[in-house]
C-alpha cells in the first residue's frame, strides 16, 4: 500500500508525507526523497480519491453529468458546473437569456471569493497561524448564506444547467450581496493586517517555490499559481464567455514566481471579484433566466470543448459526442493536476518545512485532481 | 465502607435521574443512584457511568476528510457553528491522539486500507461517524463507477450515520451529540455486550 520510509543507495532518506495529513489537504500522497533537511524530489502519488468521475459521466446524460462536476473542484463548483453548461450549450447552440448570464458570472465571482478565502484561512493554518482560519470562515459563511438561498445548497450547487440557472434568484439576492460587499470591504483589510503584513509569514514566503514563467508554461500552470510568475493566462480575458468582455476588471500579474507572489495574487483577485460584481449587482436584467429547451439534450456528432476559470486556474470540459442522449467520453482538464506537477521542480532544494508553504500557495483540492 | 462512601462522592457528581433510585425518605433528594446492592460492584458500575460521561464530553476528532464533505467539517469547526462547544475541542491530525473519526468524503478502493489502517491506529475507545452520501453508501458514485467503496462501514464499523451530500453543518452537529448520548447511554459498539445465541428448545408434539 505504502511505501515505508527508507533509504537510497545514495544515503537519502525517504519520507511519506500523506495520504493522511492535515497540509495536503485531503488525501494527496507525496513520496519525498531527502538529503538532511534539503529535499531532493518530490514525487505526488495520486488515485487516493479517484472516483471515476469522467467514466460515470458516460452513463449520464446531458443534464444530469453536471450535477456529479460538482464534486470535483467542490470550492468552484458554480464555476465547474457552468464550464459543462457552456460546452453542451455550445453543441447544442442554445442562446442563453441576458438574465441568466449575469446571474451566472455573480455566482462564478462569488464563488471565487469563497474558494479564496478558504484558501487563504487553510493556509495561514499551514503555516501555524490557526486564527486567520476563523476569521476567512466569518465571511465566507455569508456567502454560503447567498448560496443557500438561491441555489438550495451551501457547497454542491448543481445550480448552472444547459440553458441558463435552474431557478431564479431569491428576492432578497440583491440585499444580500450588497449587505456582504459592505461587508467584505470592512474585513478585507484585517487579512492584510494579519497575515499580509506579518514578518514572520512574509519570510516563509519570499523567496520560496520559485517558478520562473518559462517553467509555469511548460508545466502547463494557470490561474493564480501562473499569474504569480507572470505569465498572463485568464480565460476571462482571452476566451471570455457569458459576458465577461464587457466587464472591467484586471487580470491580477505578479512576476517574482515565489510563494508570496501567488498568495498576493489571490489576494487582490479578491479585490476583482468584487469589482465584477458591484458592476453587475444592480445591472441584472429582467427576462427569463432559463432558454427553452428540449427535455432530453442530444448533442450533435462531434467534439466540443470549453474552458473557463476557476479560482484554481482553467478547466476545460471536452466532450465527444456520437449524437446521443449520453456524451460518448468526457474529459475534464483541471487545474489542480497541472499545478501540482510544478511542485517537485519548485520544491528541489529548498528545505522540507517549505514544502507545506509552497503546497498552501498551490491551492491544491485533490478530488479535483483525481477526478 | 470506604466504599459506599465514594460512590456517594461519584454519585453527586452525575446529572443523572435515577434509574433505580430507592423511594425512601432520606434519599428521595438525593440527586444520584443509589443501588442496594453492597460490595464492589456499586463503584464499578458508577464509574463506568462517569467514565462514559467524561469520554462523551471530550471527543477529539480526527481530521479525516478526502472531499467534499471535509468543507463542511471545517465549516463546523469555525466559528459559525463550533464543535468545541460540544467539547469536540481540537481536531488531531494524528490517529493516536483522537477518539473519533469523522469519515468526511468518498472511500475509493485506494484509500480503503489506509483508513483501516488509520482506525487500528487509534487507541480505544474509538468512535467512527460516517459523514454524507458517500460514506454511508457511495452516494452520487454508487451507480457505474468502479473505484468507490459503497459505503465506508464495509471497511470499518460506523457508529453514526448522517445523511446528506454533504449533510449541513447543523446535521453534523446533531451527529456528534447523537454520538455523545450513545456513549453516556453505554450504547456504542464497544459497551454493548451481545448475549451469545441462545439455541431454541424445540419440542416435537407427537
Ligand atoms: S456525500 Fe456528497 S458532498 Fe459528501 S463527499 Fe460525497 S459527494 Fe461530496
Amino acid at each position: 500500500m505504502v511505501e515505508e520510509i527508507g533509504t537510497t543507495t545514495d544515503g537519502d532518506l525517504i519520507i511519506n508525507v500523506g495520504p493522511q495529513h492535515p497540509a495536503t489537504h485531503g488525501v494527496l500522497h507525496l513520496v519525498i526523497t531527502l538529503n538532511g533537511e534539503t529535499i531532493k524530489k518530490v514525487e505526488p502519488h495520486l488515485g487516493y480519491i479517484h472516483r471515476s468521475i469522467e467514466k460515470m459521466c458516460e452513463s449520464l446524460s446531458y443534464r444530469q453529468f453536471i450535477y456529479v462536476t460538482s464534486r470535483m473542484d467542490y470550492l468552484s463548483s458554480h464555476i465547474n458546473n457552468h464550464g459543462c453548461a457552456l460546452c453542451v450549450e455550445k453543441g447544442l447552440q442554445i442562446e442563453v437569456p441576458a438574465r441568466a448570464k449575469v446571474i451566472r458570472i455573480l455566482m462564478d465571482e462569488l464563488t471565487r471569493i469563497a474558494s479564496h478565502e478558504l484558501w487563504w484561512g487553510a493556509m495561514a493554518m499551514d503555516l501555524g497561524a490557526f486564527t486567520p482560519f476563523f476569521h476567512a470562515f466569518r465571511e465566507r459563511e455569508t456567502i454560503n448564506d447567498i448560496m443557500e438561498e438561491t441555489c438550495g445548497a451551501r457547497l454542491t450547487m448543481n445550480y448552472m444547467v444547459p440553458g441558463g440557472v435552474m431557478l431564479d434568484i431569491h428576492p432578497n439576492f440583491r440585499q444580500r450581496v450588497h449587505d456582504f460587499i459592505r461587508l467584505f470591504k470592512s474585513k478585507v483589510h484585517e487579512y492584510e493586517e494579519m497575515v499580509t503584513g506579518n514578518i514572520i509569514f512574509q519570510n516563509r514566503m519570499k523567496g520560496v517555490g520559485l517558478l520562473s514563467a518559462e517553467d509555469a508554461i511548460s508545466f502547463g500552470c494557470t490561474g493564480p499559481t501562473a499569474r504569480g510568475s507572470g505569465v498572463s493566462c485568464d480565460v476571462r480575458k482571452y476566451y471570455p464567455y457569458d459576458g465577461y468582455e464587457q466587464l472591467a476588471f484586471d487580470e491580477v500579474l505578479e512576476t517574482a514566481g515565489d510563494s508570496f507572489a501567488r498568495y498576493m495574487v489571490r489576494i487582490r483577485e479578491l479585490h476583482q471579484s468584487i469589482r465584477i460584481i458591484e458592476q453587475l449587482i444592480d445591472n441584472i436584467p429582467e427576462g427569463d433566466f432559463q432558454a427553452k429547451t428540449k427535455a432530453v439534450l442530444k448533442l450533435p456528432k462531434g467534439e466540443f470543448y470549453q474552458r473557463v476559470e476557476t479560482a484554481r486556474g482553467e478547466f476545460g470540459v471536452y466532450i465527444v459526442s456520437e449524437g446521443g442522449t449520453t456524451p460518448y467520453r468526457i474529459k475534464f482538464r483541471s487545474p489542480g493536476f497541472s499545478n501540482l506537477s510544478a511542485l517537485d521542480h519548485m520544491a528541489r532544494g529548498s528545505k522540507l518545512g517549505d514544502l507545506v508553504a509552497m503546497m498552501g500557495t498551490l491551492d491544491l483540492v485533490i478530488p479535483d485532481i483525481d477526478r | 465502607m470506604e466504599n459506599s462512601q465514594h460512590s456517594n462522592g461519584l454519585k453527586t457528581a452525575l446529572p443523572l435521574e435515577g434509574r433505580d433510585a430507592a423511594p425512601t425518605a432520606e434519599r428521595s433528594n438525593f440527586p444520584g443512584q443509589v443501588h442496594e446492592t453492597p460490595g464492589g460492584g456499586i463503584v464499578l458500575s458508577k464509574l463506568d457511568d462517569i467514565i462514559n460521561w467524561a469520554r462523551s464530553n471530550s471527543l477529539w476528532p480526527l481530521t479525516f476528510a478526502t472531499s467534499c464533505c471535509g468543507i463542511e467539517m471545517m465549516a463546523v469547526a469555525s466559528a459559525k457553528y463550533d464543535f468545541s462547544r460540544f467539547g469536540f475541542e481540537v481536531a488531531r491530525a494524528s490517529p493516536r491522539q483522537a477518539d473519533v473519526i469523522i469519515i468526511a468524503g468518498t472511500i475509493v478502493n485506494k484509500m480503503a486500507p489506509v483508513l483501516k489502517r488509520l482506525y487500528d491506529q487509534m487507541a480505544d475507545p474509538k468512535y467512527v461517524i460516517a459523514m454524507g452520501a458517500c460514506a454511508i453508501s457511495g452516494g452520487p458514485f454508487f451507480y457505474n463507477t468502479y473505484s468507490v467503496v459503497k459505503g465506508a462501514d464495509h471497511v470499518i464499523p460506523v457508529d453514526v450515520y448522517v445523511a446528506g451530500c454533504p449533510p449541513r453543518p447543523e446535521a453534523l452537529l446533531h451527529a456528534l451529540i447523537s454520538l455523545q448520548e450513545k456513549i453516556k447511554s453505554g450504547k456504542t459498539r464497544e459497551q454493548i455486550q451481545v448475549p451469545k445465541p441462545v439455541q431454541a428448545q424445540i419440542k416435537l408434539k407427537k
